[in-house]
Parts: structure tokens; sequence; C-alpha cells
């Protein structure tokens, strides 16, 4: 058993769910208990469908125990298939219907019901919401697309984009924006699926030259069988950031038997490179920053924070243990320690321990940068409502970057402020618990009374003192508070690593001093 | 996305006569049809979003999957970011192949937690589908935790699983639980039983209000169920009398009169009619002198018509239809269609306790279809076919009726809002209103911009 007081994905079925809703003439038809129609609200409210999703849920109760809960799954395929008439169903069981054991695959086949059923099979006490996801859209892309004739004649300028689901990160205008940029270069987008696609749309996937993975946690599968089954080549990079953007074209060049553009071609399409590059973005160098979420998304944000903004990535993770190499790879080049976990009191204590100053996480770690009174921006799934905006906001090609660039600066504290609030630290209004104006922090920030100063201290800190037989004077103390409230934490635990290395038991204003000399930046 | 449904031709209200369990013509108002099919509704689990900010040092912890945590943070939204009072234990692989003994790993995942919220007085086991199917004893393990963090917390349980409650029904539970637990620990108490229970869990601001009126009543020895500490006195014995402050409180009327109270039959209070009518059951079962009551009740009484008057001609004469949610439906629909003139097509509701809400039915009006239980796709047939102007239904159908041009209440709102009692007629008025209020303001614009 496992103590969750916050999950950073959902049970497998509703990857199951999120395949199917993302699709038109798909139905799936679950066995769950009365219940488990919560799932629905995740579409229609934090994605704002006007639509339900279509999903029939057998939502069988205690008293069906007894009898037979069988009948009550094959009563809901046949009145599915009759009111909704799909073109297909999909059918299985959420985490109590699994332990009916009553076979939906085999149910739903002997009921003759005129259509083609894919039965799936989610062990949900042993995976998660995106592994769901991943094999359901590959079942469904193998029982569509199987024994296929290709074409004699392909295009090699033709590809599909798989990927792109329901709740996913900014999905919609990720689509959008790829596709533009795929038309400019020429490239002819066949099928893009599991979004918008329908069951006869997955069929027509071989007839593409190769097909381009947008989000691997969800494609990868059914593009490894595409690949083994028709050598289908694929493309495998996360087009978010301007590097990152490059190297997809290039690739898609490439598969597409296109000669690669001088470097340089690319350049002006995007307003990053220039902001990023402007002496008002001088005082982002070296900014720490911690980076946490989906693998895809975070190994791309590091990339942007390091190559593109000139930040310092202090601790890199992912909730994904199936990515767990892509996301060790990025931290060895990184140099940082890798943070593979579920588990979202660890990613804090991580946070804690690697003091950033600006926190690129999912919704939960917007959550706990605002109990430490850290700038953040969310960059992956899970997110909440404010996260499917209304306008258009990509993460990836060229307008993703300057999304981004907006996003992530956005929270910080600007040049001038930063400044200033180093140079008159006691400004009534303007002091270091007055977070950036354009932040809405959850609680009023504690008056700068002498009382409220330790308690906020801590959490500006990350942290209390680290116990290594060294303390400070009273007067070290005053003079770290003059350091400002987001690099405290650093001036804090760079000064007693460093007594400790020198064996100074008392940490005086000396030693403090000493310590910045010692790690000048 | 998906495909629009069928439009499905009906004449007037549809009833299948292969789907209906039960259709009583002898019952009152009109006809009550039971459904069995898809229910889209909430489990039990949910109540634990405002029972855990009722109790405040009590911790209510899931024994359950997956799907049950990832249910919790969905519809607490926003919430479970400020360290709610619950979590699940999530039950693994290695659990049901029987490699780890649940109950050595229940007892790890409490030492666990209650380590790190050593201020919790109560841990609650509150059991889930998976952990009834495979029939995890969560009675037992709540006894042996409990022997063993004696005197320190209490350990009890109940069950909020989708299978045996919907919604509200988690409350129930809990609170027969409480009475179930103060019976156990009776033998040792001195203390005289409460005189008067009033069971349901209400907003602080009502219960403080319904306090004030119970001292000026001249009634005293009332016990607020649930109390807002574990460690609150709850005494019940012969010559408790109770009265129900909520519609789904089946159970717990059933465990009260076990330990020997009696029931205080009355309408429920909402609005003024129903507040009034609640407060006079009680004055009566206590005696007190009908003009010492008209005089209590006199000011607030006409507050509630006043502040409800407010939105009557938002309200008077639309046609509204409830989805099964809360079992709060029939006293809801009784007060809109009393105090606010609303014509109701349908109540729909997850269960209906007929004994408890015999008084409240007996109020609508006789062409009121009443419906127990939910085949959802055939109640959307229905509400369609009779397209009223305010459709009171779940999140997973509002903003598809929205987009169908219908206007919708979210329903459970009604759980998480303070609407019993006089002062917060008007209150609860508004949360009928308002979304009508709403479409008519952006249909103003928009028909501007056209004309413009
Ligand atoms: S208790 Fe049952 S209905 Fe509720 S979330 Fe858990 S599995 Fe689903
Ligand atoms: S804000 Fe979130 S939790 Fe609240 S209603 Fe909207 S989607 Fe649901």
């Amino acid at each position: 058993m496992k103590l969750a007081m916050w999950t950073y994905e959902g049970p497998p079925h509703v990857g199951a769910m999120r395949i199917a809703a993302s699709m038109r003439g798909l139905h799936y038809v679950l066995h769950a208990p009365q219940g488990d129609t919560y799932a629905d609200l995740l579409f229609t409210m934090i994605e704002r469908r006007p639509s339900r999703p279509p999903v029939t849920y057998t939502t069988f109760q205690a008293r069906d125990l007894s009898s037979s809960t069988a009948d009550i799954f094959r009563d809901a395929c046949r009145e599915a298939v009759e009111r909704f008439r799909p073109e297909a169903l999909i059918v299985g069981a959420s985490c109590t219907g699994e332990l009916l054991q009553d076979d939906p695959g085999g149910l739903a086949r002997t009921l003759d019901l005129g259509l083609p059923v894919i039965p799936l099979d989610l062990p949900s006490y042993q995976r998660k919401e995106h592994w769901g996801a991943a094999e359901t859209f590959y079942q469904i892309v193998r029982a569509f697309a199987a024994n296929r004739q290709r074409p004699e004649t392909i295009d090699p300028l033709s590809c599909n984009i798989l990927g792109p689901t329901a709740l996913g990160f900014r999905v919609r205008d990720d689509v959008t924006e790829i596709r533009r940029l795929l038309e400019s270069e020429g490239i002819d987008v066949r099928v893009i699926a599991p979004l918008g696609a329908s069951p006869a749309d997955l069929a027509r996937l071989p007839d593409a030259a190769f097909n381009i993975v947008l989000s691997p946690e969800i494609a990868n599968p059914a593009a490894q069988w595409l690949k083994r089954t028709y050598g289908m080549p694929i493309v495998s990079t996360v087009p978010i950031g301007i590097g990152a953007t490059r190297d997809f074209l290039a690739e898609v060049r490439a598969a597409a038997g296109l000669p690669p553009r001088p470097l340089g071609a690319q350049a002006g399409r995007d307003r990053l490179t220039w902001y990023a590059r402007s002496v008002d973005s001088t005082y982002l160098t070296r900014k720490r920053v911690f980076i946490f979420g989906e693998a895809s998304h975070a190994v791309a944000a590091a990339r942007i924070a390091t190559e593109e903004l000139g930040f310092t990535v202090c601790g890199l993770g992912t909730y994904m243990r199936e990515f767990a190499r892509e996301i060790r790879d990025a931290a060895a080049r990184y140099g940082v320690e890798p943070l593979i976990t579920d588990d979202h009191l660890e990613v804090e204590d991580a946070i804690i321990a690697a003091r950033p100053e600006l926190v690129l996480g999912t919704q939960m770690e917007r959550h706990v940068a605002k109990r430490l009174r850290l700038p953040c921006a969310v960059i992956s799934a899970p997110a909440h409502v404010q996260d499917f905006p209304a306008r258009y906001a990509p993460q990836m090609g060229y307008e993703g970057a300057n999304v981004i660039f907006d996003s992530w600066v956005h929270p910080l504290m600007m040049g001038l402020e930063e400044h200033l609030l180093q140079m008159f630290r006691s400004d009534f209004e303007f002091n270091d618990h007055a977070a950036a104006s354009h932040l809405h922090p959850h609680a009023p920030a504690a008056p700068a009374s002498a009382a409220a100063q330790p308690v906020r201290d801590e959490s500006a800190d990350g942290a209390t003192a680290i116990d290594v037989g060294t303390g400070w004077t009273a007067d070290a103390e005053r003079e770290l508070k003059k350091v400002p409230f987001f690099v405290r934490g650093k001036a804090r635990r760079n000064t007693e690593a460093f007594a400790a290395s020198r064996g100074i038991r008392s940490i005086t204003v000396e030693t403090l001093y000493d310590a910045k000399a010692h790690f000048a930046r | 996305m998906n495909k629009p449904f069928p439009p499905v031709a009906l004449n007037g209200v549809c009833i299948d006569p292969d789907r209906v369990q039960g259709l009583s013509g002898t019952d009152q108002p009109g006809r009550i049809l039971r459904q069995r099919g898809q229910h889209e509704v909430f489990c039990g689990l949910t109540s634990i979003i405002w029972l855990h900010r009722k109790m405040q040092d009590a911790f209510f912890l899931i024994v359950g999957s997956r799907t049950c945590a990832h249910l919790m943070q969905s519809a607490a939204g926003v919430m479970i970011f400020s360290e709610p009072r619950f979590a699940t234990a999530i039950m693994e692989e290695r659990d049901l192949a029987g490699l780890a003994d649940m109950h050595d790993e229940l007892d790890g995942v409490v030492e666990r937690l209650l380590a790190r919220r050593p201020d919790i007085r109560m841990l609650v086991l509150v059991g889930s589908c998976p952990s009834e199917v495979i029939k995890l004893d969560l009675a037992r393990a709540a006894e042996r935790l409990d022997a063993r963090h004696q005197p320190a917390r209490r350990v009890i349980a109940y069950s909020g699983s989708g299978i045996e409650t919907t919604f509200t029904q988690g409350e129930d539970n809990f609170l027969a639980a409480l009475l179930a637990d103060a019976a156990k620990r009776a033998p040792g108490r001195t203390d005289s039983p409460a005189r008067l229970v009033v069971a349901g869990c209400l907003a602080d601001v009502v219960e403080d209000q319904f306090a004030r009126l119970f001292t000026a009543l001249g009634i005293d020895g009332v016990t607020f169920l649930p109390g807002r500490s574990a460690t609150d006195r709850l005494t019940v014995g012969p010559g408790t009398r109770y009265v129900l402050a909520q519609p789904y409180l089946g159970a717990t009327a059933a465990a009260l009169e076990k330990a020997g109270a009696s029931r205080i039959d009355a309408l429920f209070p909402l609005g003024g009619e129903g507040t009034r009518a609640w407060l006079a059951a009680i004055a009566d079962a206590f005696k007190v002198d009908p003009a010492r009551f008209e005089a209590v009740i006199a000011k607030p009484l006409q507050r509630a018509g006043e502040a409800t008057a407010h939105y009557r001609h938002w309200l008077s004469g639309k046609r509204v239809f409830f989805f099964p949610d809360s079992q709060l439906e029939p006293s809801l629909a009784r007060y809109l269609q009393r105090e606010l003139g609303a014509a109701i097509v349908e109540v729909g509701s997850p269960y209906l306790h007929r004994e408890h809400v015999a008084g409240e039915l007996a109020l609508l009006s006789p062409d009121v279809l009443v419906s127990e239980g939910q085949d959802v796709e055939r109640q959307i047939d229905r509400c369609r076919a009779a397209s009223p102007d305010l459709i009171v239904c779940g999140l997973g159908l509002a903003n598809p009726f929205e987009a169908e041009g219908r206007v919708t209440k979210w329903s459970i709102e009604f759980a998480f809002t303070p609407i019993q009692g006089f002062e917060q007629a008007g209150d609860l008025a508004e949360l009928f209103a308002r979304p009508l209020m709403r479409a008519a303001l952006l249909d103003d614009a928009a028909n501007r911009e056209r004309l413009s």
C-alpha cells in the first residue's frame, strides 16, 4: 500500500478515456462502479468540452454483485452501440471492474455487435494514466492499421502526427502550430491521431511516408509498431524550444528526403531569441531553475532554460518511471541528480534542497512554489483549468517559444525591482515580502514584523539551517537577511558548507563574505 | 469531437417499461419512477471534501485505488493544495496478489501518516469499491488500530464506496459510524444524554444561527452531529429527540433510534417555509409556547421572505428539471415551487427515503414526475423532450447542456454552500436565479452587438 495525498497521474482507464475522447466515432464501454463517472468532469470542466466524453459506464452497485454484473456489461454494450452508433468500440474495466473478472473483451465479442470491438487490458494496480493512454492508442492503431497494403508510391513529403490527446498540456494549439510549420516546409500532414481522428483515419496511417511523434509518452508504442510493420521512419525530436524546433525541422527534412537547410535560414521566425539577447534579459543569467513534469516537457524545458535563456538547471525530474532513462541522460548533461518519483513530498523536499529561484513544473509544483513563495510556471500536465486557456498558447514551434519566454519570465521579479530591493531593504511596501506585483499569492504576504520574520525566512530559504555543528552569530544572521530573498537560501547553504569545510564553528559576518568571495558566481 | 446524440422522438415523458423496476401508482404526487441504468453521480467518498473541513481534528484515510485518489483530487479541485486532512492508501499489485498482508500494510501507512500529522485526534478509515470487493475488513482494522492508539486518538471506519453510497450518503455512513463509536464508549460515560440532536453537516454559520434560535426558544441540551471536533461530547439515550437537518441520513437515523432517540418529523430547513416548519416541529416537541415561537421567528422569517422575493421574477413560471445528485432535490424543488413560483418538471433523486421526505413530496404539485435512481441516457432524452428553462445537474452534464443552448445550475454547489435556515433563503434563491440572470445578460450583450 502506498500513501498518497496527491497523484500526478490517474488510473490507466483515464488514459484510455483520453484516447476515446480525443477521437471521433470511437466509443468506450467501461465496466466500473457507480461513481467513476467523475472522470467525465475532467473533460467537461477542466478542458471545457461542450460534449460528454464518449464513454458508457456500467455503474454497478453492491446489490448487483450478487447477481450478474456480466449481464449489466452486456446490456451497456448493446445500448451504447444502438444509441451512439460508433464505428468501433473499446471495452475495458476500471480498477474495481478488474477485480470482478468479468472479462469485458470476451463478453463483448460474444455479442455480435456488428462492429470492431477492441478489448483493453489495463492493469490498474500496476500502471497509470499515460501507460493506459499509450497502450490504448497502440491497440487501436494495431486494430485498424494492421494488414494494410501500403500504396505503391508514397509521397515522400507526407507524414502523420501521432500523440496529441485530450487533456494534454496545450495540445490543441501545439497541433495548429506544428501543422503550420510542416506546411511551410511543403510537408503534407495526412492523419493527426488520436486527436480528431476516426478509426477509418487510423487505417490510413500506413499511407504516409513517415510518422512524427509529438508526445512519446502516448504515441511511442504505436509509432514503433508502425515502424516494425511498415518500415515507417519516426521523427522523435519534440519541438519545444528554438533549438529543438530547428532539430525537429532538420529531422523532418531528412525523413522527407529534402536537403538540409543552411544554418540561419530559420532566423527571425521567433521572438524568444532576440528577447533573450536584449539587455533587459541580462539579469536572467544563471538563475537557478528547478524542472519537473512529463518527461518530454521536462527535458525540453531544461534545454530551453540552459541554451536559450541562460538559466542554470538545479534540479530535473519526472513522475514517469517509463522515461527514467531520458531524464537520467539529460540530468547528466546539466550535472544534476535526476529525480524520478511520483511522490509529491519527495519533489517538495528536492525543491527545498535545490533552492531554486524559479520552479517549472506541474500544477502540484505550482502549489509547492506558492507555499515556499518561489516564482513558478506550469510546463506540463497535470494542469488545472487555468492551463487550458482561451487564447492561442502553444508550447511547440516558434510561437510556442514566444509563449514560453513570456510565461517563464513573467513570474520573476523585474530587473530594476531586483536591484532596488538590494539597495534599499526596508521600504515599507516594496520589500521582499511583496512578491512580483503580477503574482497572486495564495495568502496575503505576512507583515514585515519581527515576529513574522523567522517563519517567512524559513520558507524563503526553502529550509532551516543545516545542522553541521556550526552556528550563526546574531550579526551574521542579520547580514544574511540583507541578501535578496531569492538567493538567500543559496547564500546560507554556501556559507555553511564553506564554514564546515574550514572547520569554522561560529559563522560571523566575515565568514559570510569569505564564502561569498569563495563561491562568486 | 463526440457525435451528437441521435434525436429521440418523444411524446412528453418517456417511461420505458423495460427499465422501470417499480412504478407505484398510488404514491403522491404523481408517480414515482424507479430506474436502473448508468448513474452519472459521485460516490460517497466525495463527502469527505466537506466533512474534513467541518471536523478539524479528524483525518480521513481512504483505503482504495488510484482511481479513488484521482477522484478526490479532481473533485476537490483547488482545495487539494492546502494540505487537506485526507489521503488515500493506494492498494497495489502485491497487496492483491497476497504477497503483502493488507493489514500490516495498512498499519504501516497509518504509522507514517500519524507521524506526519500528530495533531490528528480521530482517524477515519474510509472504505472504497476495491476494498469492499476484496472484502478487506476495515471495521476490524479500525478496532485494532483504535486499541493501539488509545487514548490519544480514536480510529473508526465507514464505507464511502460507489457501490454502496451516492455522494451525500458518505456523510450518512460517517455519522452512523460516529454514533456507533459513541455507543461503544458509552458505558464509561456519566454525562446525561442530549435532549436534542440535530443531525446533518451544516455550515458553521448556519449552525450558529440555529443555536441562537434554540436558545431564544428556550431549548437547551442541543448537540449538532457532526460536531466541530472529534472530541465533542456525543451522548444519546432514551429521551433524546433528534431532528434531521439533511434528507440523506437513513443510516444515521437508524443508529440514533437504536440508541433510544426518537425522531421529530419535519420538512427540511430550506427556504422560509421549510425552516419555519422545521423549527415549529422542534418547538412543538419541546412544548415551546406558540406565542413565544412566533415572536422568535417573526423577524427572520420576514427577512427570508424579503430576500427570496428579490429573485422571484427570475424563477416564477420557469420550468425546472432536477437530475439526481444529493437527495436534497425534493426539498429544493418544494422550495422553488412554493416560494419562487417555479414549475417543476421532474425531480430526480439518487435515493428516496420515503418516510423522511414524505412531507416534501406531499407539497409538490401532483404533475411532478419523481424519479429515483437513474438511467442517464433516458433521463437526458426526457429532459430534452421537456426542454425546461433550468436544468439542475452535475458537472459532467452541465457544460454539454449549455452547449446545446440550455441553462443549467450545477448541483454539487448545494452541498458546499450555506443554504439552510432563514438567513440563507435569499442566497439559495440566488443560486437558482444566477444562471438565468447570466444567460439573459450575455444574450442581451449578443443582441446589442448584432443590432449595432
Ligand atoms: S470509491 Fe469506488 S466509485 Fe469512488 S472513486 Fe473509488 S472506485 Fe470509484
Ligand atoms: S475550478 Fe476546477 S475543481 Fe472547480 S469547478 Fe472548475 S474544474 Fe472543477
